[in-house]
């Protein structure tokens, strides 16, 4: 089980660096500028070149995880070790964390902070539980991480945030630290409740595929993770902490927290609910649709009342978590990859909304959408940048973001009893169109208002600089990649996730294939 | 009946094997070779006796961690005719009380020399409650318990008062004396009780020690239903509430906490506490466990309330050293739930101590920042005289943000994995309602915590507060440096406290 092979100490690397370099920038106010930038691109670009690295060799071998490592922690009489690996479905996000991370990070380094050694080092801390959220088989290492990646989140918005930040951080923080401890409970109930001795997931998933929970502990476990995870993930009505504390949190700390670390929750779902609580999933079937088409209508038709350009993009990321949840609310692998496309997709999109909306204020000064206009006679390579991206969250096809909803479409559609939730589902999209689009004319054509007119002709608005050009393109390009060819994911996501699907269908509950015989699809056949 | 006597004296004498206790022994010497320093050596000279105090604690340290193997090699160790049993987890405990009695006379030192008090008492008085609490937690008598719990007790009465000029320390000490000597009184009537019924020759199994916790646990086996055993109990138990700051029993806690000098207060809140718990634990996992049928619920009760009485009093507070009076109520709160749950599975009994090894380190970060922050009124510290250390002495303001972070129980930090000890001990348990609570509970205490950490490191735009400096010395930060280190590092590897194996 542990092997100190090179590639699983590659992996844990990428996981220790970041905190290393966090914890010697902590101490690191002497460092003089220069010094500071290497040391923390170190710390920024290894993760991002591991997961490369990790991405290029990864093998296919469905149920089993690549590059494991496996640590004792004192914690062995519960059932606790540090076990890392990652497998089809989990090597994508890590890589997520990767190239969000390190494009977070370049713009951070050259960005204007106050005290900018404890913004890096917390942004590298963040960064280093994000790495390990993903690389993590231990289901409580899963959840260790992201706690621990959760808190950096919270110091940096009470530090460097904008309006309201104290109230904001504090709000956020109680918010946020309820749904953990639902979702503890549900993962030390599941623990508990099934007797494994084990939180590794395969584990897990082998000894529950055996020996099947009751209804009722299922229910209430499945319910316990769907509410935890869902506050995490902004499941409307949980979502009211989302929109401020993005608006309002520092652009490396949204880039990374909207970015990758909300994917904890419907990640946790995808892994754990339908693989080792089907009988639950199914229970809470119609709360799921239902909350989720409440996120995509009520939050879509919030999302256009928007003026503030940060609070638009905080709630369009909340609108767009509704489609994940449909996807998870399908139980089929096609739905299943759909999500994983999307988390992907949203990733990277909302990663460069929210750096793209901070390159918009610094030259606008405003985050009132209806005084600006008119800025893209001055900064053209910007708004082609911000269409783009908003053309992606949109989910024109040629961005990844179409490939996750459209299969998720598919998945809904292919089973009759969820087959009508396609329709109001599909209204989201037009609601995203009327504010993606309404927002980029807004900002970038049309007649600025007064005081705005004399801004634009001040001179002082210069289009993007290198520093943010470079994070905007490495996000445009991962879009595109995925969007073009999104097999690269979709492929070895789809064996791994047939086999965890298709085990919890078959042996604990044969009804739903008798109902939708659907899980033999392949993804690739809805990619042509 | 003086044959039993003489057989009793024999098995006594036998059994007396001093070198058992000698760190108990050890501290009580040094206790008076400090008196007697500070009248032999030159005025002026009192520098020595904190260092007296300081080596020979390090020394009495090292000796109980050198014999833990030794000491608990048979399970159970029975000494002095049954007044003593010396098991592994006495021991952990006499480590927990000879660590915190040297971290108080280290912050002690920082607190007397902001005052013109006497020194030598304050030292002296340390040491003595740190060996009563060691012989407490070691006792299986129940005169050996009241006796060393007096000895606790009422040097702490002195302890809480010992700022003399401040009227707030005298009022602490005077509602402490009375409540204290309400609670001992409620104990031993308790006591009383049990030994009354237990000694009654009409009843079956009637014990000739009836005091004695192993006969006293054979008898309540036997006699579980009756009112006067149960009541007994009960009242044993309301004492022992006091001391630990349960729910109706708490109403002390704040104001004493207010007013006693900061060293005083973080000994109460650290090792005052524990000892409270370790008692109650050996009761009622020992001669109280028959009456579980009546002590999990009330227990349970006892238990939700205080983590509510707690958390909900405390997010109103802006005083810091009544905040972490009432967080320390909600803190007794969720090992109430430990306690409970130890009836059922019986390694939560260690859950419970690692989480008081736990609280140790987190309780003494924050009290060390206070103790160094304070000025020469320590009982009227608000929250707003935080503001902003986080950036004129970022290294306080870190260290004290690990302490209110791992007590509020935020991973990577060890408060957390205790917490989630208790709360896999309460699951297994079956105390769904209890962990409802305590998730509750932990929720608001993120409030009042983060309030804290808030002032500590989000300054406010017109920040307009007296530069106040704080001097602290090297050694001060290595000391804290090292508690800050032992927090992480039992978060990051839980298997540094080998407890729950």
């Amino acid at each position: 089980m542990s092997t100190f092979d090179l590639d699983s100490l590659l992996l844990l690397s990428s996981i220790l660096l970041p905190l290393i370099v966090g914890a010697f920038l902590l101490f690191g106010a002497f460092l003089n500028k220069a010094t500071r930038c290497w040391i923390s691109a170190l710390g920024f670009g290894w993760p991002l070149t591991v997961a490369v690295l990790l991405a290029c060799f990864f093998e296919e071998n469905i149920g089993a995880y690549n590059y494991e490592l496996c640590l004792p922690t004192g914690l062995q009489s519960i059932g606790i070790y540090l076990h890392l690996g990652l497998n089809a479905v989990s090597m994508p996000l890590f890589l997520l964390a990767g190239i969000v991370g390190f494009s977070a990070g370049l713009y951070a380094i050259f960005s204007q902070v106050d005290r900018p050694h404890l913004y890096l080092a917390l942004l590298l801390f963040m960064l280093s539980g994000l790495l390990g959220t993903f690389a993590s088989v231990d289901v409580f290492f899963f959840y260790f991480f992201h706690e621990f990646a959760l808190i950096p989140t919270f110091i940096m918005i009470g530090i460097w945030g904008g309006s309201n930040r104290r109230s904001v951080a504090l709000q956020m923080t109680i918010y946020l630290t309820l749904g953990a401890m639902l979702s503890l409970l549900g993962l030390i109930a599941l623990y508990i409740a099934s007797g494994a001795q084990s939180f590794s997931l395969p584990e897990l998933r082998s000894y529950l595929a055996a020996n099947p929970l009751s209804q009722t502990v299922q229910n209430n476990v499945y319910g316990l993770l769907l509410f935890g995870f869902g506050i995490l993930v902004s499941l409307f009505p949980f979502h009211s902490w989302a929109p401020k504390g993005y608006a309002s949190a520092p652009t490396g700390a949204a880039m990374l927290h909207a970015g990758v670390l909300k994917k904890f929750g419907l990640y946790g779902l995808l892994q754990l609910g339908w693989p080792l609580l089907p009988l639950g999933a199914v229970h809470w079937l119609p709360w799921i649709i239902w909350l989720a088409l409440a996120n995509i209508l009520i939050i879509g038709l919030i999302t256009i009342a928007q003026r503030d350009l940060k609070l638009m993009v905080g709630y369009s990321s909340v609108m767009h978590m509704g489609y994940a949840f449909l996807g998870i609310a399908t139980f089929s692998v096609v739905g299943a990859g759909g999500v994983l496309l999307l988390l992907l997709a949203h990733g990277l999109s909302v990663a460069l909304l929210f750096l793209l909306s901070t390159c918009i204020y610094q030259r606008s000064l405003t985050l009132d959408m209806q005084q600006m206009g008119g800025l893209a006679t001055k900064a053209p390579v910007l708004a082609a940048f911000f269409i783009a991206a908003t053309m992606a969250s949109i989910g024109l096809p040629g961005f990844g973001n179409f490939w996750g909803e459209f299969t998720i479409f598919v998945a809904l559609a292919e089973d009759v009893s969820t087959r009508w939730v396609v329709f109001p589902a599909a209204i989201g999209i037009i609601i995203a169109a009327i504010y993606g689009l309404r927002a980029s004319a807004n900002i970038f054509f049309g007649q600025p208002s007064s005081g705005f007119t004399e801004r634009l002709q001040s001179g002082t608005i210069r289009d993007l600089e290198l520093h943010e050009k470079l994070p905007a393109t490495i996000l445009i390009i991962a879009l595109v990649v995925l969007g073009i060819f999104p097999r690269v994911v979709s492929d070895a996501a789809n064996d791994e996730l047939s086999a965890s699907y298709s085990l919890s269908s078959e042996s604990r509950f044969p009804e739903i294939l008798l109902e939708s015989p659907i899980n033999k699809i392949q993804l690739e056949e809805t990619h042509k | 009946m003086n044959d039993l006597l003489i057989d009793f004296l024999r098995g006594f004498t036998n059994s007396n094997d001093w070198s058992a206790l000698l760190p108990e022994v050890l501290l009580a010497l040094l206790a008076l070779v400090i008196l007697v320093a500070d009248i032999v050596l030159p005025k002026g000279k009192c520098n020595w006796i904190y260092w007296v105090s300081i080596v020979g604690q390090l020394a009495i340290l090292v000796l109980i961690g050198s014999t833990f193997a030794i000491v608990t090699q048979p399970d159970s160790n029975v000494l002095f005719g049954g007044l003593i049993e010396q098991t592994s987890s006495s021991q952990w405990m006499r480590g927990f009380f000879s660590l915190s009695a040297l971290f108080i006379t280290y912050i002690g030192r920082i607190y007397l020399s902001k005052h013109t008090l006497a020194h030598t008492e304050f030292y002296h008085l340390v040491l003595i409650v740190a060996a009563g609490m060691m012989l407490l937690v070691q006792s299986s008598h129940f005169i050996m318990l009241f006796v060393a719990l007096e000895t606790v007790t009422v040097a702490f009465y002195v302890l809480v008062a010992y700022g003399r000029t401040s009227s707030l320390s005298l009022e602490a000490g005077l509602k402490y004396l009375i409540l204290g000597a309400m609670s001992s009184a409620l104990l031993l009537f308790g006591i009383v009780l049990l030994y009354g019924v237990a000694g009654n020759p009409l009843l079956s199994g009637a014990t000739g020690d009836s005091l004695n916790y192993n006969q006293l646990s054979t008898f309540i086996e036997l006699n579980a239903s009756n009112l006067l055993v149960q009541l007994g109990a009960l009242l044993v138990l309301a004492g022992l509430f006091f001391k630990i700051g349960a729910f109706p029993f708490q109403i002390w806690v704040p104001d004493v906490y207010q007013g006693s000098p900061t060293p005083v207060t973080a000994y109460l809140a650290v090792a005052s506490k524990a000892a409270g718990f370790s008692v109650l634990l050996v009761l009622v996992n020992g001669p109280f466990l028959p009456l579980s049928e009546i002590l999990i619920p009330v227990l349970s009760v006892i238990a939700g309330a205080t983590i509510l009485f707690g958390n909900i009093a405390a997010t109103s507070q802006r005083n810091v050293k009544r905040l972490m009076g009432l967080s320390g109520i909600a803190h007794a709160g969720y090992l109430l739930v430990g306690v409970v749950a130890s009836l059922v599975v019986p390694w939560a009994y260690y859950a419970v101590l690692f989480y008081l090894f736990n609280y140790l380190f987190a309780s003494f970060a924050v009290f060390g920042v206070m103790a160094i922050t304070a000025d020469s009124c320590d009982a009227n510290q608000q929250l707003d005289d935080y503001r902003d250390l986080g950036r004129t002495q970022p290294f306080l303001g870190g260290v004290l943000a690990f302490g209110l972070g791992s007590l509020a129980g935020i991973p990577p930090l060890g408060g957390f994995i205790a917490k989630l000890f208790l709360l896999f001990a309460a699951f297994e348990a079956g105390l769904y309602s209890l962990l409802f609570i305590s998730i509750c509970g932990v929720v608001i205490s993120i409030y009042y915590y983060f309030a804290w950490i808030r002032e500590v490191f989000f300054s406010v735009e017109s920040s307009d507060q007296n530069n106040r400096t704080v001097e602290f010395s090297t050694a001060d930060s290595v000391v804290l440096a090292i508690i800050v280190v032992a927090i992480v590092l039992v978060g990051v590897y839980p298997g540094v406290l080998p407890l729950m194996q």
